[in-house]
């Protein structure tokens, strides 16, 4: 058994070696070995660490912690309410440094959960999602710039301009298989990005656009002859981390009130079997496209708070790779599962920032962590729980959900 | 006129490397239902090897002696290695997710691409790698329009591969094997055809020609970077569908009409939005006719 293994640990090593000695060996004409020898010693050393794992008899190893066995559970709502008051005094007890992860973090979670809802809950891979991102920073950009419009006006008018791409992406790719829908919205990202980089006149092209007012905000003062309003600019990483908890605390709250409602529901069904949904009376088109149009306006809600955050856009912010991120947290996390996105928004951005050193590595191992995650746990880290059929008093529903589990 | 043909001349030579992609996605998606995303890299990963081969027998006066020597050497390591990656992917990446759903089977192709491309980039640096100069030399006249070796090279190589493949899947009987695999992978089983031998074979085939575009598009530009592989392989698949998606013939006949509509776009409308009018044709033609130029009707079936 152990010669067994070991010749296959072997013949690995030698894949290994063919597949990486032209690649890591050989640059400018001239051999390089050292790194080769350092990736092979890693490969072995992993390889022997492995086989030893396994060719240990199975009796001898301890149960882990399955986490069964806590005395005590805590409530759902215990958890909530920690997470509240931990986001609320965060900016208090933090660097500016912290404040600035915290908010991409957030950022990150409202666009994670906006995707949530095209791939998590209606089934459609969207890979390019940054695109309606885009659309709504340079939205609140060219406002702001041109016409002065300030932030509280412009985040609808974003949301708008947003979901309107959405629909004119979505009004006619929705027909399409599901691959395919993923290389045109692939495709339409970087229609988007490319117009964005070539269109001089209005876009400033890869220059970007400079001189994006912060939101702001009147508040009251008592001076004299009454109460005076003063004006003042979210400029500080402080206020701006509040604004934008607020956000993603709509969206989250959004997204998990259409969790469990009616469309929710459709959606889902459309995700498990779109022939059963049609039949069950659904109009999967029609929810198809409602899936975009949601998921696109909480992409321009975040996009409209990046410009005001950095006050400068350029399409150099937007491009697939930050599509794939989004994807990646949602995949990582768990598709449709709210708890997994958070997960996996903070995952992917504070892992980077604390392996500063290694940030070479990080989009590589981002995409080795994808597939290895498709191989090993395609569920995500927190898989989102199947809902029951029968929740009290939505009969109706629960029969078309049924219908589509019995199909799916 | 005479711009006008030399446009043409331009755009078959572009079609021909489209083309040799495509058929790459074609044969992948025909028999795995995968867009395999990785492919691009692989191709990236041909023009790399290209380079590195090129450079090294440069760096020790070989290819001054023996260019052709060298080019041929180049070309057959680029393949094989390729192909052998390509065994790698399919192993690591997608065998297991076999049976699986096809939107874990399409993200795991992602991570691969995702992966391999930085990979690349992590082994031979961010900058533009530049080819050796020995082959960019000397063209024909044929009234007022120039035709380069480098492109005559491209055309009749890429020409002789896609003959080779025609006469490997219609003649073979692992052609056979893979025609009947993607026909019906459960009925070809029970008659005794390896499933899994066959889609090997069609990977490394898919792999080998990406490798010879990707040498070939090295040559013809002049250099290769590591992220290069991204918007040609959008662009192959695009023809891919474009010419029915499974379908040989309609990959070869898409890559030359993308890599035509591209160099015409560049050429008479505005070169900056040549990239965009590759897709705005993609979504066209999925939104009029779904199974592309030559495909036939296809199941209906999502991710």
């Amino acid at each position: 058994m152990l010669a067994k293994k070991s010749l296959k640990l072997v013949m690995f090593l030698v894949w290994a070696f063919i597949l990486l000695f032209p690649m890591l060996a050989v640059k400018d004409g001239q051999f390089v070995w050292e790194r080769l020898l350092k990736v092979m010693a890693v490969l072995t050393a992993s390889g022997l660490l492995v086989l030893a794992y396994t060719s240990i008899p199975k009796r001898t190893l301890k149960p882990g912690f399955t986490g069964k066995g806590l005395p005590f559970r805590i409530p759902p709502k215990g958890i909530i309410a920690a997470g509240i008051v931990f986001a609320l005094v965060f900016p208090w007890l933090t660097s500016n440094y912290a404040r600035d992860v915290a908010i991409n973090v957030l950022i990150y979670i409202s666009l994670g959960l906006g995707l949530n809802i095209v791939v998590g809950l209606a089934g459609l891979l969207d890979l390019g999602y940054i695109a309606f991102y885009a659309v709504g920073a340079y939205t609140y950009a060219l406002l702001n710039t041109h016409f002065g419009v300030p932030f509280w006006i412009a985040l609808p008018i974003g949301c708008i301009i947003s979901a309107l791409a959405g629909t004119i992406i979505g009004y006619p790719t929705l027909k399409m298989r599901g691959d395919y829908l993923a290389i045109v919205t692939l495709g339409f990202g970087e229609i988007i990005r490319i117009v964005l980089n070539n269109w001089d006149k209005v876009t400033r092209g890869p220059n970007g656009i400079l001189g994006i007012k912060a939101p702001g905000v009147f508040y009251p003062t008592i001076g004299e002859g009454g109460i005076h309003f003063a004006h003042f600019y979210m400029k500080n990483l402080f206020w701006l981390y509040y604004l934008i908890l607020v956000i993603a605390v709509i969206v989250m709250v959004s997204v998990y009130r259409l969790n469990t409602s009616r469309i929710g529901r459709a959606w889902m069904a459309v995700r498990e079997d779109e022939t059963a949904a049609e039949l069950t009376g659904i109009h999967t088109t029609r929810m198809k496209l409602w899936a975009y149009i949601l998921g696109s306006i909480f992409a321009g809600f975040a996009g409209a708070f990046f410009a005001a955050k950095v006050r400068y856009v350029n399409p150099s912010s937007f491009v697939f790779l930050e599509s794939a991120l989004v994807l990646c947290i949602v995949v990582l996390g768990g598709m449709g599962s709210i708890p997994g996105i958070l997960l996996g928004a903070a995952a992917i951005i504070v892992l980077p920032e604390v392996f500063r050193d290694l940030e070479l590595y990080r989009m590589a191992a981002f995409g080795g962590a994808m597939t290895l995650m498709m191989v090993f746990r395609p569920e995500g880290l927190i898989p989102a729980k199947p809902r029951k059929p029968d929740d009290e008093g939505e009969g109706k529903v629960s029969l078309s959900e049924e219908g589509a589990r019995a199909h799916g | 006129m005479d711009v006008f043909l030399q446009q043409v001349v331009n755009g078959l030579t572009l079609g021909s490397i489209y083309a040799l992609i495509a058929l790459g996605y074609t044969m992948v998606y025909g028999i795995i239902q995968l867009i395999n995303f990785a492919h691009g890299e692989i191709f990236a990963a041909g023009g790399y090897l290209g380079v590195i081969t090129l450079s090294f027998l440069q760096a020790r006066g070989v290819l001054e002696h023996h260019p052709i020597l060298g080019l041929a050497l180049a070309f057959f390591l680029a393949m094989v290695y390729c192909a052998f990656m390509a065994v790698a992917l399919e192993r690591i990446a997608y065998r297991p997710l076999r049976g699986a759903s096809r939107l874990s089977l399409l993200l795991s192709a992602l991570g691969m691409s995702i992966f391999f491309s930085n990979g690349m980039m992590l082994c031979q640096g961010v900058y533009d790698k530049a080819y050796p100069h020995f082959f960019v030399s000397g063209g024909f006249h044929l009234g007022g329009v120039v035709i380069t070796q480098m492109q005559i090279f491209i055309m009749v190589g890429s020409i002789l591969l896609m003959v080779a493949l025609n006469l490997f899947v219609n003649r073979t009987r692992l052609g056979k094997a893979m025609r009947s695999t993607a026909q019906d992978r459960v009925m070809s089983a029970i008659l005794g055809i390896n499933a899994d031998k066959t889609i090997v074979t069609t990977f490394v085939i898919g792999a080998s020609l990406a490798a010879a575009a990707g040498v070939m598009v090295g040559l013809y530009y002049g250099s290769v970077r590591f992220d290069m592989g991204f918007i040609p392989g959008i662009k192959a698949f695009a023809a891919a569908v474009l010419g029915g998606i499974g379908n040989l013939t309609g990959a070869m006949l898409g890559g030359m009409i993308i890599g035509m509509v591209e160099i015409f776009a560049a050429g008479y409308l505005a070169s900056e939005y040549k990239d965009v009018f590759a897709f705005v044709i993609l979504i066209l033609v999925l939104y009029f006719r779904p199974t592309g130029i030559m495909g036939m009707q296809v199941d209906d079936t999502r991710v």
